[in-house]
C-alpha cells in the first residue's frame, strides 16, 4: 500500500492531510470532552482552594466533601429519587406504549392502519401551544402529580415510527404461521415481535430514559411548588440559575439556594452537575451500535 | 335495469358487512391501538380546542358560555407591540445561525471522521463526540457558564494566555454575544449526533468510485470534492429542506437556561415570549394568540417546505 502511494507521487501531501484530519477529530474530543473533565476535578476539589483557579482536569487538593455535603440536603434526595422514579416508569410504560401501537400499524391486514398513520403523523407538525397545554394539564387535574411526568407524553409519533419500520423487516410468514397454531394478535405481538425487535427498543428504550432523565421544564412549570415532586434537572437548574443575576428561577422555593450561599456554590454546582451526569455516561456507550442503526432506519424511512 | 340495482344494493350491504367482519376479526388490534388513539386525541387535537382562548377576553373562573368575545382584538395587540418585532428577529436570527452552523460542522466533521483509518480511534471519537447529545440543556448551561465564567473560566483563560485579550470578558453579561453564544453551544452539543446521518450517507457510495479515483491519481482533498460531497449532496439537500419547517420552532431551553436579565432583549424566542408575556403574567388570551401564531406560521413553512422538495425530488416528504 505504501509503495503504491510513493508511485503515485503525493506521499507528502497525504502525510499532511492525515495530520490535518488526526488534529481535527482530536481537537474536537478535546473541546467536546474538556468540560467535562474540568467539572470533575472540580468537585473533588476543596471548594476554597477551588477559588484560588488554576485547576484544569486534576483536582489539587482532593476532597469527598462538597458530594457529601449535596447528599445531605433533602430536596436534592428526593430531587434523585424521583428523576430515577420518572425515569424507570416512563421507559417501561412509554417501551410498551410505543411498541404495541408501531404493531398494529405494521401489520399490512389491519384495516384502522392508514388511519391511524396519519392520524398519528399530523401530531409531529401540529401543536396547540404551550397555554392550551398548560390548561389541558390543569383541567386534567393533573398539577402537582407525578402522573404528570409519564401520562403526556406517552406517545411519541417519532417512536412509534422507529419501531414500525424496524418491525416491517421482521417477515411476514412468522406471523402467519403462529397464527395458525392458533395465536391471536396480542400474543404474537408479544411472544413473537417484541423479542424479535430488540435493537429497535434499546434504541427507544435509551430515547425514552434519557428524556425523561434529563426533563426539567415539565417541573418548572407544572409540580414547581411541590416539592416532594421535584426532580434533580430541576433542583440542578434553580441552583445554576440562582447566581446568574436573577433569572426566572426564583419564583419557587430558594432554600437550597440559600444554603448555598453560605457554603461553597461553585463546587455544590460541580458535584450535582456530576451526579445528574454520571448514569447517561454509564449507559450509552453500550447502546451505540443500536442507536446508529436506528437513527439512520428512522431517517432513511421517514 | 332491476337485477342490477339490487346487485348494487347487494354490493354496498356486502361492503358494510365486509368492514364489520374484518373489524372483528382485527379485534386485538384495534384494541391495541384504540387507546393510544383516544389518548393522541386528548393530548395533540383537544388543546386545538384551546385556541378558542386566542379570541376571547379568556378569564379562567368563567365558563365558555360566559367568556367574552373580542374577536382579533389580541393578535392586533400582538403586531402592534415592539417586543414582538424583538422577539422574531432574536428567533430568526437564532434560527439561521443555527442552520448554517448546524449544516457545515457537522458535515465537515462527518467527512474527517470517514478519512479516518484507524477503526478504533474512529469508534473512540465518535463515542466521545455523541456524549453531549445526551446530556440535558440544563448541565450544557451550566458547562457553558462555566467555561466562559470570568473568574477562571477556560475560555477567558486560553485568551488571556494567548495575549489576545488583557482582562476577563463578560460572555454572560453580553446581549450581543448571546446570539453566538447559543449557536456554538448547539453546535457544540449536537455536532457529533449529527454525524450519524451524514456518515451513513457516505457509508453508502460504492468503493469503486474512489478505486477510480485513486487509479486516476485523485488526491484525497479531491476524492472528498468530487465523490464524498457530491454522494452526501442529496442527504444534505433534504435535511436542509426539512429544516425550513423548524424555522421558527427552534425551542426555547437553551435561551431560558443561558439567558438572564442582562441579555433578555436578545434572548426572548417566541416561546419564551408565550411563557413569560402569556402564563406568567396571566395573560392567556394574548400568550394563546403568540402560540397560534408560532403554530400557523410553522404549518405554512412546512408547506412551503414540502412543495420545494416536491419540485426538486418529485417526492414529498409529509
Amino acid at each position: 500500500m505504501s509503495t503504491k502511494k510513493t508511485l503515485m507521487g503525493t506521499p507528502m501531501s497525504d502525510r499532511i492531510f492525515n495530520i490535518v484530519v488526526y488534529a481535527f477529530v482530536i481537537g474536537v474530543m478535546i473541546v467536546t470532552l474538556y468540560p467535562f473533565l474540568n467539572v470533575l476535578a472540580l468537585s473533588f476539589n476543596d471548594s476554597i482552594d477551588s477559588v484560588r483557579g488554576g485547576i484544569t482536569i486534576f483536582p489539587r487538593d482532593f476532597t469527598l466533601k462538597n458530594y457529601e455535603l449535596i447528599f445531605s440536603f433533602s430536596s436534592l434526595l428526593t430531587g434523585f429519587k424521583i428523576s430515577v422514579l420518572r425515569t424507570v416508569a416512563g421507559t417501561i410504560v412509554g417501551l410498551i406504549s410505543a411498541s404495541m401501537l408501531a404493531y398494529t400499524l405494521s401489520r399490512p391486514d389491519f384495516q384502522g392502519r392508514r388511519f391511524v398513520s396519519v392520524y398519528l403523523a399530523l401530531t409531529m407538525y401540529v401543536s396547540g401551544g404551550l397555554i392550551p397545554f398548560y390548561f389541558l394539564i390543569k383541567d386534567l387535574h393533573m398539577m402537582n402529580t407525578f402522573a404528570v411526568y409519564i401520562i403526556p407524553g406517552l406517545v411519541s409519533a417519532f417512536n412509534v415510527f422507529i419501531i414500525r419500520s424496524f418491525m416491517d423487516t421482521i417477515p411476514y410468514a412468522l406471523q402467519e404461521s403462529a397464527k395458525l397454531d392458533g395465536a391471536n394478535d396480542f400474543t404474537i405481538y408479544w411472544r413473537i415481535i417484541l423479542p424479535m425487535s430488540k435493537p429497535a427498543l434499546a434504541t427507544i428504550a435509551l430515547f425514552l430514559a434519557v428524556g425523561q432523565w434529563n426533563s426539567w421544564f415539565d417541573t418548572y412549570l407544572y409540580n414547581g411548588s411541590s416539592e416532594s415532586l421535584t426532580t434533580l434537572q430541576f433542583e440542578l437548574m434553580k441552583v445554576l440559575q440562582s447566581t446568574t443575576s436573577g433569572n426566572n428561577a426564583d419564583i419557587h422555593n430558594p432554600n437550597l439556594t440559600q444554603v448555598m450561599s453560605t457554603v461553597s456554590p461553585e463546587s455544590v454546582k460541580m458535584a450535582i452537575t456530576i451526579v445528574v451526569t454520571l448514569p447517561i455516561l454509564l449507559v450509552y456507550p453500550f447502546l451505540q451500535r443500536y442507536f446508529v442503526k436506528g437513527m439512520t432506519l428512522g431517517a432513511v424511512k421517514g | 335495469m332491476k337485477a342490477i340495482t339490487i346487485d348494487g344494493e347487494r354490493q354496498v350491504r356486502g361492503d358494510k358487512g365486509r368492514f364489520w367482519r374484518t373489524f372483528l376479526r382485527n379485534k386485538y388490534l384495534w384494541a391495541m391501538s384504540l387507546p393510544f388513539v383516544l389518548w393522541v386525541f386528548v393530548f395533540s387535537y383537544y388543546p386545538l380546542w384551546g385556541w378558542t382562548m386566542a379570541f376571547q377576553k379568556y378569564k379562567p373562573a368563567l365558563s365558555f358560555g360566559e367568556q367574552q368575545w373580542v374577536g382579533f382584538d389580541h393578535f392586533k395587540t400582538l403586531f402592534h407591540d415592539d417586543t414582538f418585532y424583538q422577539v422574531m428577529r432574536n428567533t430568526l436570527a437564532m434560527s439561521f445561525m443555527g442552520i448554517i452552523a448546524g449544516f457545515l460542522v457537522p458535515i465537515i466533521f462527518a467527512i474527517m471522521l470517514n478519512e479516518i483509518r484507524s477503526m478504533a480511534f474512529k469508534r473512540v471519537a465518535q463515542t466521545v463526540s455523541y456524549l453531549p447529545h445526551f446530556v440535558s440543556w440544563v448541565v450544557v448551561a451550566g458547562l457553558v457558564t462555566k467555561m466562559l465564567s470570568t473568574d477562571n473560566g477556560a475560555v477567558n483563560e486560553l485568551l488571556m494566555w494567548l495575549g489576545i485579550i488583557n482582562e476577563p470578558i463578560q460572555f454572560m453579561a453580553k446581549g450581543e454575544l448571546f446570539w453566538g453564544i447559543v449557536t456554538v453551544s448547539d453546535v457544540w452539543k449536537e455536532m457529533g449526533w449529527n454525524t450519524i446521518i451524514y456518515l451513513a450517507a457516505i457509508a453508502g457510495i460504492g468503493p469503486e468510485l474512489y478505486e477510480a479515483a485513486k487509479v486516476d491519481g485523485a488526491s484525497r482533498l479531491r476524492q472528498i470534492w468530487h465523490i464524498t460531497l457530491p454522494g452526501i449532496r442529496t442527504t444534505i439537500v433534504i435535511l436542509l429542506i426539512m429544516s425550513i419547517g423548524h424555522l421558527i420552532q427552534i425551542g426555547f431551553e437553551k435561551q431560558f437556561l443561558l439567558g438572564n436579565n442582562l441579555v433578555r432583549d436578545y434572548s426572548r424566542v417566541l416561546d419564551l415570549y408565550s411563557l413569560e408575556y402569556g402564563l406568567q403574567m396571566s395573560r392567556y388570551s394574548f400568550g394563546t394568540a403568540i402560540n397560534i401564531f408560532n403554530s400557523v406560521v410553522s404549518i405554512l413553512l412546512l408547506f412551503a417546505a414540502n412543495g420545494l422538495f416536491k419540485r426538486i425530488t418529485k417526492e414529498s416528504i409529509m
